[in-house]
């Protein structure tokens, strides 16, 4: 049984006797989201004020530090890759072919003009290291029983100063979040239309993210495959995959 | 009697000189300040015009609502049926795309050498565009050349220098696309701009029309449609005629609709404007006040050292509302001939900056005020005439108060008054 099963079990088992703390629910949360390898193809569905447009792309997912991505469709993004390694991302353009590091401010802009931005794809997705957690009410949501968690960051080295969660009780899922800037306004929202069972493993695999700022519907993505603790070749997360 | 009154004035200089120069110094004034108040406006007005407005522009209601944060998700579409709409209105037509970006210069091994974010204005450079007469492109030209080939651009000189970059070499621009995706295309840099205004001089790039619509993916569609006069010089009523039958065709609820504005609708130019008017005409006001107290005071003073000669003006039979008369008369002379001294010399000033002008650009560097670098006078038919106001009616109503104390005068006690 994996570490992460026996924290999600540990807590369902105190569950009963006693209600968990916030910081103990995020733990388990993260132990949910995190998996070694993984290897992932997704559809995103931008829709804009005008139009909307599907993206496919195939990610390698290694840990919380390493991801390679690379988009399959529409034609105009085809062949663009992604690398991300620690704290570093960088993007390639077939048709520049120049790989460029995403820095500074390019770090807010869109993803293929999604909802999504590169601060987000750059995120860890572990949320205790980095937020204190306090349980702040109960909601039923998409008819699952959740807690209401309020995150507060740790430090100033994170993109939102605060969070708000609805976690599933028995899953311990994120089924609905926002993320708000220092000033209290509310900068994205993720709402989790299904969740699915995958390599005995609660994984969220049609989800909806908006930029509050945006005008549009925000951007749906939806996991078309998912390979959990996959083999994945150490060259696949390197530069020079970029450019092949 | 004009002739008695002209004699009187030229050889009482103390009677003349004094008026006349306080009436030169205000039309002067008045004179420079409506030249040089007129060449800022233009200089604003014809700059916006050029980058920004057009004489009139088309672009969707959306696009004019956020047009700060020149969105091209809310851009024109079906760009070629808009354009033969529009080619039965008499103006040049000249579609546009402004976007931002990042400009990156890559190594010898294609990495990051240098990188910077920049402006781009895409505009037609076709042999029949006249966008290179509305930009002044060829004179705006430092280095290089223009572009001649699909996928060249020009850098401003700044930026160049800033970059480390010279014609003939590659840059990576990143924009972002109508549709919100990151863009990636390299494109070739021919020439060096000096535009002359240090907002747009900082980082400003330029770039054929057709390759911004490849490169923001933006086929038949343009951010915005500029309209100029045949003339390039900016009629407000034909401007305004023409827009309100362009808007009578298309629905105003639509927020992707197409509409067309004034170049006074647009950037608050229409506040501007009338700030400016305003400005002018309080400033002509203060004139017109403050010598007129001048003048009063100093016709109190002329009065009261000829107060003998109208004791006996009066002796021998001149009525008081005709020695009034003649006062004003002499007032009047008087306010001409400084209106006209005045005027000339605001005329020679105020020409003197329209050729030559003064260079603000030391204090324009931190600005981003969208304003020419150098600012000059601009003389126009008012600027002829407008000394005329503050010039006669000060003069005139400076003698009218001071000429006042002539009917306080009593013929029963003239004599009296002229033993003294």
């Amino acid at each position: 049984m994996s570490k992460h099963w026996v924290l999600v079990l540990s807590l369902s088992l105190n569950s009963l006797a006693a209600e968990p703390t916030g910081q103990q629910i995020l733990k388990a949360v993260d132990a949910n989201i995190t998996s070694d390898n993984k290897i992932i193809a997704t559809k995103m569905i931008v829709r804009g004020r005008r139009s909307s447009r599907t993206i496919e792309s195939l990610s390698y997912i290694a840990g919380t530090e390493k991801s390679y991505t690379e988009f399959a469709s529409p034609p105009r993004e085809a062949g663009t890759k992604m690398l991300k390694l620690g704290e570093q991302l960088w993007i390639y353009s077939p048709q520049t072919d120049r790989t460029l590091l995403i820095s500074g401010h390019m770090l807010r802009q869109s993803v293929m003009g999604s909802d999504l931005s590169y601060e987000d794809m750059m995120e860890d997705p572990q949320l205790a290291p980095f937020y204190a957690a306090d349980i702040v009410g109960e909601a039923i949501v998409a008819d699952r029983s959740c807690w209401i968690l309020a995150l507060a960051s740790k430090s100033q080295d994170v993109a939102y100063s605060s969070r708000k969660l609805w976690v599933d009780k028995e899953r311990f899922i994120i089924m609905q979040e926002e993320r708000f800037a220092r000033s209290g306004v509310a900068l994205k929202s993720l709402q989790v239309r299904q969740v699915q069972r995958q390599q005995g493993r609660w994984v969220a695999t049609h989800l909806v993210f908006k930029d509050q700022l945006l005008a549009g519907e925000g951007t749906e993505f939806i996991i078309t495959s998912l390979q959990l603790n996959a083999e994945i070749p150490d060259h696949i997360f390197t530069k020079s995959m970029l450019r092949k | 009697m004009i002739q008695f009154l002209l004699k009187g004035l030229r050889r009482d200089r103390s009677r003349s000189l004094f008026p006349l120069l306080v009436v030169a110094a205000g039309v002067f004034i008045v004179v420079f300040m409506q030249g040089w108040i007129n060449g800022a406006e233009n200089s604003i007005l014809g700059t916006n015009a050029t980058f920004f407005t057009g004489h009139v522009k088309v672009a969707t209601q959306a696009y004019h609502k956020e047009s700060a944060i020149m969105t091209n998700e809310l851009a024109l579409t079906e760009l070629g049926h808009l354009l033969q709409q529009l080619e039965s209105m008499p103006m040049i037509w000249t579609p546009r795309i402004r976007f931002g970006g990042l400009i990156d210069i890559a190594d010898h091994a294609g990495e990051t050498r240098s990188q910077t974010p920049f402006m781009c204005l895409a505009v037609s450079m076709a042999p029949t565009s006249r966008e290179h007469q509305i930009l002044n492109l060829q004179q705006s030209l430092v280095r290089g050349r223009l572009p001649e080939a699909p996928g060249e651009i020009l850098i401003s000189e700044i930026m160049a220098n800033n970059l480390q970059v010279k014609p003939g070499e590659m840059a990576t621009l990143i924009g972002t696309t109508m549709n919100g995706s990151m863009s990636m295309r390299n494109f070739h840099i021919v020439g060096a701009i000096n535009l002359g205004i240090v907002a747009l001089d900082r980082n400003m790039l330029i770039m054929e029309f057709r390759d911004a619509q490849e490169f923001l993916d933006m086929e038949d569609a343009a951010g915005e449609i500029l309209g100029f006069s045949p003339d390039l010089i900016f009629h407000e009523e034909k401007a305004r005629l023409i827009a309100d039958q362009f808007n009578q065709g298309y629905d105003g609820a639509d927020e992707f609709a197409p509409r067309m504005v004034t170049l006074p609708e647009q950037n608050d130019l229409e506040t501007m404007i009338k700030m400016m008017g305003l400005f002018s005409s309080v400033a002509v006001g203060i004139f017109v006040f403050a010598m007129s107290i001048v003048l009063w005071n100093a016709g109190l003073i002329g009065s009261l050292r000829r107060y003998n000669e109208f004791g006996i003006r009066m002796a021998l039979g001149e009525s008081k509302g005709h020695i009034y008369a003649t006062l004003l008369c002499e007032s009047a002379f008087i306010g001409a001939v400084g209106t006209i001294l005045g005027t000339l010399l605001g005329l020679s000033v105020c020409y003197y900056l329209q050729v030559k002008g003064i260079d603000i650009s030391s204090m324009m560097r931190q600005s981003g005020v969208v304003m020419a670098n150098v600012i000059r006078a601009k003389i126009t038919p008012a600027t002829f005439v407008i000394g005329f106001i503050p010039g006669l009616a000060a003069t005139q109503l400076g003698a009218m108060f001071s000429g006042l104390g002539i009917f306080r005068r009593q013929t029963s006690e003239l004599m009296k008054e002229l033993e003294v």
